[in-house]
This record gives structure tokens, C-alpha cells and sequence, in this order.
């Protein structure tokens, strides 16, 4: 832990209605999530679809409302500001970049448009030296020439140039915090790992601190200083991704990590069992762990009560009553 | 006595081929605005084996399927090759051979095919559909056999009745691939079955379609762009690039000797996810424009190996198309820094 968070996320929950008024529930799509994201320092956000790591990047950037918990930046609350004065300021200071960089910018716009309108809007510089920043940042993100680039249109880019495009805007308003959701997953395999270049450096060379949002876990090393693991709306498990990687505490991140294709085993034809649930997101959880349905380790305990994220080693912590169990709970088998 | 006619000897004891391509071409548009998504392509499916094709999007790897199936969609048209299953000729059937010969011997499960049932329907009657469009059979059984497919792609039979949205985005996927098998098909391409599925689900798919290839003996032919997916799960891998096949070598092979700088970039686009956190370059620029390829070996713009400072290899690289060649036993390559090698 070497700087101060710069944006600091605590019991963070959304809580999504579903039904009709009379049989109202609710999904607990985001459930008492907590971590900090620092500056110079790529976290990764990883799980399966529909467990809730998108709506975390949206959460924090103000797309949703959430039901509880707060998202303190640079010391104060943002997760309820209304005033649009402070919704601007603190948009600019936190951007999000979106997964499919075909649908994010306008058809109709030079790249010269998309990155001017945050220079203007957001009053990033004067304006005789827009012109000249735009080609900056075109510059920082690796699209060169950038004349020439400015002035093309979306359709004249490939998949690899238009994230780059939408780095290059999110950069314009020189952001502290920027949570890049799924930015590689629409790409080909030989452009993403530009991409992830591109974002190492910038935390290098800029001090931003990333938001990862992804479900390759091979990406995720590749980049990320710190790892998230989400199931079901929560954090089942935080840490240095070295260290998770190499020796995971919760059953669900072995499961995730057993999945990833790897050239040097080969697949043999045994009949898989059952699959006995999914990652997505809890409509009306009982108490309990949420992955118990399907953990090889499950005790009696798992099914009665939550289990609280807890530091079994130095940094990193799980939740899970076996390998990370809590003082507080005293163990009935 | 001895004989007047030489027995060949036979080596190599492969399985017949089941699906021959050879030089086939595909064209998008007319004259000027030609584009050749597929260029002179050489592939063989054997018999039971997987042939996984990998490569970039806009590589040609969708339009060999759908060629394969003479289902591409007009301005796409076959320009030229042969295409001959188990020794019969594919191009010029009728319709109606076409019909018969499509699910019957080959099926397909295309790239979106979460989608691609119908949300109107419970699943058993989408089975039903598909049998009764190919054979006579009752609906009773028809179910009965949609129910026995869901149980053996691991889904409870329960489900036949079953409308599509209550089942999860892997749950079709599986439902789609039971319909794939519910003729008992030869052959069955797989389009990127699983991209946009994720990685535990992806695997328990992959293993099922390799237990059930076990059980049933069919080949497939495994599209995707995850070249470390194939090197887990495919016999044999042939890689595309602009409209080409620029190496094919059974998985093993590729996974420790690949010769092609295109297989070798792609295969170090992967970050490891064991041994040491190394920054890896990727293949810098993009693929070319179909409409008008680069000359010589189309990869040359984007190859590391091509540079001036070797003259005479350079101009080969810029002016001669390279060709497939032998580099050893079931391990092909076209490149001129392989083919230079050996002469």
C-alpha cells in the first residue's frame, strides 16, 4: 500500500426492483462492495457475466444511483451529489471507457470532435490551444499522424484505433480515476495487447488510477497491480494479483482459474458434472455464502451464514468460511 | 510373381478425409469493388478429428464456413475451388441436395447462436422442427429424443418445455449445439461457439463437445479467434490471415514450433497466466484491406522479418505470393523465410 487511496469505495450496494407490486424482489446485483483505487495503480475488477462488475463501473460513475454504501473521492462522498456544478467536476475527474469503442463514438464526428468537446466543455484550455492539445493527446494514445487521424470518422478506424480514440477523450479532461469496462474484450487478440500497453503507461506516466473491469484473468495479470474477484454481487476475494494468482484463498477464484485455457494441458474427455449454479446476481439471497451451491469445501456453517471478508494473509482476503475463516464465527460441523 | 503395379506404402495410417477444400476462393462484390475474402484455400477434415481455424476478424475464417454450407449471403459468391464431401463434389448441387446435405451431414452452429433460437417456442419444438424438416418422424418421439440430447449436453430434460428466455446465455448455447447433433451430422462447424460466453462456462462446453465427439465420432471444424483455446482442445490447427491459410501443423506442433511470424505474433498476444510477467508487443498495425491486399506475402507490412537490410529476400517478400509448404510431417507453412531455408 504505497499512496493514499484516490477514490475509496465502501459498502458499496445496488439493489435492483424486479417483479410486479405484489411480488415485488429484489436483485442484489452489487452487494457491500469495498476497495480503494489508488493513484499509478491498475485494479482489476474479474468475474463472470452478470456478476456484477459492470454495474460496479457504473456505480462509480455516476450512471446509477446506489442503494447504499459510499464512494468517497479525494475525501468526500460523491455517491449522492446532485448539483450539476458538482457532477461536472467530478465526472471530469472520473471517466469511463466503455467496452464497445464501435457504439461509443458519434458516426456522424471527426475524431477531431470528440476530443475537442471535453477540451471545451469542461474548459481544459484555452481555446486557441485546442487545436494543438488535440493532437497531444492523439499522440499520447499512439494514433499518429495526427493530423490525419483527426480529421477521419469513426467508420475510417479499426476496433484498435477507436479505443484508442476514446482513450484520448477520456485523457482530455486529464482525469484522476478512469474505469475502463470490458475496453479489450471487443478487439482482436493482436490489438489488445496494445491496448493494455497503452494503459500501463499512462498509469506510469500520468499517476491514474484504473478501474479494470474484465473476465480474462490473463489480461488482468498481465496489467493489474491489485485483483477483485466478484461473485454474485460481492467481493469474494482482494489482493496483490501476483499472490492471488499464485496461491487463490476462495474456491471460486481456483474455479475461475482452472477454467482459462492453458496451451500446456490438454483437454481430457471426462464427463463434467452437473453444473450446480451461476455467477449472476442474486435475486433475494438467503443468508449464507453465495457460492455454496457449488463449492467442493462447502461446511455446515457455509449455508447459514455470510462470511465476512477476511485477511487470512497480508493483503489478501476472502471470503470464505474455510480458507479465510473469521475469529467471530465460531465453527459448528 | 511379381507384381506390375507398385503397392503404395502406406506410412501414415490418417483417417479418411471427410471434407476437402481445395483452392477455394470466395469473392465479395464484382470488378472494381472485388473484395477476395478467401484466397485459394487448401484444408481437409478428416474423419472424427477437430480442425480448429483461427485468426483475425475480417481473416476469412466465417466465409470458409459459410461457404462450406453455400449459405453466403450474395454479393458473397464462390469464385473458384473445389469443395468435395467424402469424395463428392459440393458446388453445383441443387437446392434440394443442398438442403438434404446440410444438417444431415454437416451442421452448424454459428457465432451469435444464443440468439438463434426462437423466442416464441418452447425448445423441445425447435428440435422437433429441425427433425421433422429432415426425416418422417413423429412429434412424440422427436421430443422423447430432444430430451435424451438436452441430458447428454448436461442440461435437465425437464426443459424441452422450456421457452428460451428462461434459460441462461450457456444453457442455449448447449440447446443449440443438442439441435446441431439431433441428425447425428458427419461434420459440425462451430463458429465461435463461446465468445461470448464466459470462461467456466466456455470450458464445460469445450469438454462436452469433446466427450460427445468421443461418443458420437464426428468431426468438427472449430472457428475462433482464441489460438489458446485450440492449442488446448483442437487435433490440428490451420491459421488464416487476409484470405490465406499461412501454416496448418497439429496442435502440439504449433504450440512449441510455430514457424510463421503471423502464428508466432499471435501466439505471444496471449499473456501467460503462469512463470514471469514479461511486456509483450502484440502485431503491430492491423490486418489489410481485403479490396486491395498487399503484394507478395500479405503479411509483409506487419512482419518483423522483412526489412530492406536483406535485399534480395525483401523482394521476394514484396512481389511473390508464398506457398504452402511441407516443413515436416503434417506441418505446413507459407513463408519465404521457411521456404528460403530449404533451398
Amino acid at each position: 500500500m504505497t499512496a493514499a487511496a484516490q477514490l475509496e469505495v465502501q459498502g458499496l450496494t445496488k439493489h435492483f426492483a424486479v417483479g410486479t407490486t405484489f411480488a415485488r424482489s429484489r436483485v442484489h446485483a452489487v452487494d457491500d462492495v469495498s476497495f480503494e483505487l489508488r493513484p499509478g495503480t491498475i485494479t482489476a475488477l474479474v468475474g463472470e457475466s452478470g456478476s456484477g462488475k459492470s454495474t460496479v463501473a457504473r456505480l462509480l460513475a455516476r450512471l446509477h444511483d446506489p442503494t447504499g454504501g459510499a464512494v468517497l473521492f479525494e475525501g468526500s462522498d460523491v455517491a449522492r451529489v446532485r448539483r450539476r456544478r458538482d457532477v461536472l467536476r467530478y465526472r471530469s475527474q472520473v471517466q469511463l471507457i466503455f467496452q464497445d469503442p464501435f457504439d461509443s463514438l458519434n458516426p456522424v464526428k471527426t475524431v477531431r470532435h470528440h476530443i475537442e468537446r471535453p477540451l471545451r466543455i469542461h474548459g481544459i484550455v484555452p481555446r486557441h490551444e485546442v487545436d494543438e492539445r488535440v493532437q497531444e493527446l492523439l499522440r499520447a494514445v499512439g494514433l499518429v499522424p495526427p493530423q490525419e487521424i483527426a480529421a477521419k470518422y469513426p467508420h475510417e478506424l479499426s476496433g484498435g484505433q477507436r479505443q484508442r480514440v476514446a482513450l484520448a477523450r477520456v485523457l482530455a479532461v486529464e482525469p484522476k480515476v478512469v474505469l475502463a469496462d470490458e475496453p479489450t474484450s471487443m478487439l482482436d487478440v493482436s490489438i489488445r495487447i496494445g491496448i493494455l500497453n497503452l494503459m500501463m503507461r499512462l498509469k506510469e506516466e500520468r499517476g491514474i488510477a484504473f478501474l479494470f473491469v474484465t473476465h480474462d484473468l490473463a489480461s488482468a495479470r498481465y496489467v493489474a497491480d491489485d485483483l477483485l474477484v466478484m461473485y454474485a454481487g460481492q467481493i469474494v476475494e482482494r489482493g496483490p494479483v501476483e499472490e492471488v494468482l499464485e496461491s487463490p484463498l476462495h474456491p471460486y477464484t481456483r474455479l475461475l482459474l482452472a477454467a482459462v485455457p492453458d496451451p500446456a494441458k490438454r483437454l481430457h474427455a471426462d464427463r463434467i458434472q452437473e453444473r450446480k449454479g451461476v455467477a449472476a446476481a442474486a435475486v433475494d439471497p438467503p443468508e449464507g455464502c453465495r457460492f455454496v451451491s457449488r463449492c467442493p469445501l462447502a461446511i455446515d456453517v457455509c449455508s447459514r451464514v455470510t462470511p465476512p471478508l477476511v485477511e487470512a494473509r497480508p493483503h489478501q482476503a476472502a471470503r470464505c468460511h474455510v480458507t479465510a475463516p473469521s475469529n467471530l464465527i465460531e465453527r459448528t460441523t | 510373381m511379381t507384381s506390375l503395379v507398385e503397392v503404395p506404402v502406406v506410412t501414415r495410417t490418417s483417417p479418411p478425409a471427410l471434407l476437402e477444400l481445395r483452392g477455394l476462393a470466395v469473392d465479395y462484390g464484382f470488378g472494381e469493388n472485388r473484395a477476395r475474402a478467401v484466397d485459394g484455400v487448401d484444408l481437409t477434415i478428416h474423419e472424427g478429428e477437430i480442425l480448429g481455424l483461427a485468426g483475425e476478424s475480417g481473416c476469412g475464417k466465417t466465409t470458409i464456413a459459410n461457404a462450406v454450407m453455400q449459405i453466403l449471403r450474395p454479393p458473397g459468391h464462390i469464385a473458384a475451388g473445389t469443395m468435395s464431401f467424402r469424395g463428392e463434389n459440393l458446388i453445383g448441387k441443387s437446392e434440394e441436395e443442398l438442403r438434404r446435405f446440410r444438417w444431415r451431414n454437416v451442421s452448424m452452429v454459428f457465432q451469435s447462436a444464443m440468439n438463434a433460437l426462437n423466442p416464441v417456442m418452447r425448445v423441445g419444438d425447435q428440435f422437433v422442427d429441425a427433425m421433422q424438416a429432415h426425416e418422417r418422424i413423429d412429434r412424440r418421439r422427436a421430443l422423447a429424443r430432444a430430451a435424451e440430447l438436452l441430458d447428454l449436453v448436461g442440461i435437465d430434460r425437464a426443459r424441452v418445455r422450456a421457452y428460451p428466455h428462461e434459460l441462461s446465455g450457456g444453457m442455449r448455447q448447449r440447446v443449440i449445439i443438442a439441435i446441431a447433433l439431433s441428425l447425428n451430422p458427419e461434420l459440425i462447424v462451430l463458429d465461435e461457439p463461446t465468445t461470448a460466453l464466459d470462461v467456466v462456462v466456455q470450458r464445460e462446453i469445450m469438454q462436452q463437445v469433446e466427450a460427445l465427439k468421443h461418443d458420437f465420432g464426428f468431426a468438427v471444424l472449430f472457428i475462433t479467434h482464441d489460438v489458446s483455446l485450440l492449442l488446448e482442445f483442437a487435433d490440428r490447427i490451420a491459421i488464416m490471415y487476409a484470405g490465406e491459410v499461412v501454416e496448418t501443423a497439429p496442435a502440439g506442433v504449433l504450440a512449441t514450433n510455430a514457424q510463421h511470424p503471423y502464428t508466432q505474433g499471435l501466439l505471444e498476444s496471449f499473456p501467460p497466466l503462469t512463470g514471469p510477467r514479461q511486456r509483450l508487443t502484440g502485431i503491430p498495425g492491423s490486418p489489410p484491406d481485403l479490396r486491395n491486399p498487399p503484394t507478395g506475402c500479405r503479411f509483409h507490412p506487419r512482419c518483423p522479418h522483412c526489412t530492406r537490410d536483406r535485399p534480395e529476400l525483401y523482394r521476394l517478400q514484396t512481389i511473390e505470393r508464398p506457398v504452402l509448404r511441407e516443413v515436416e510431417p503434417g506441418h505446413s507453412v507459407a513463408c519465404h523465410l521457411v521456404a528460403g531455408a530449404e533451398e
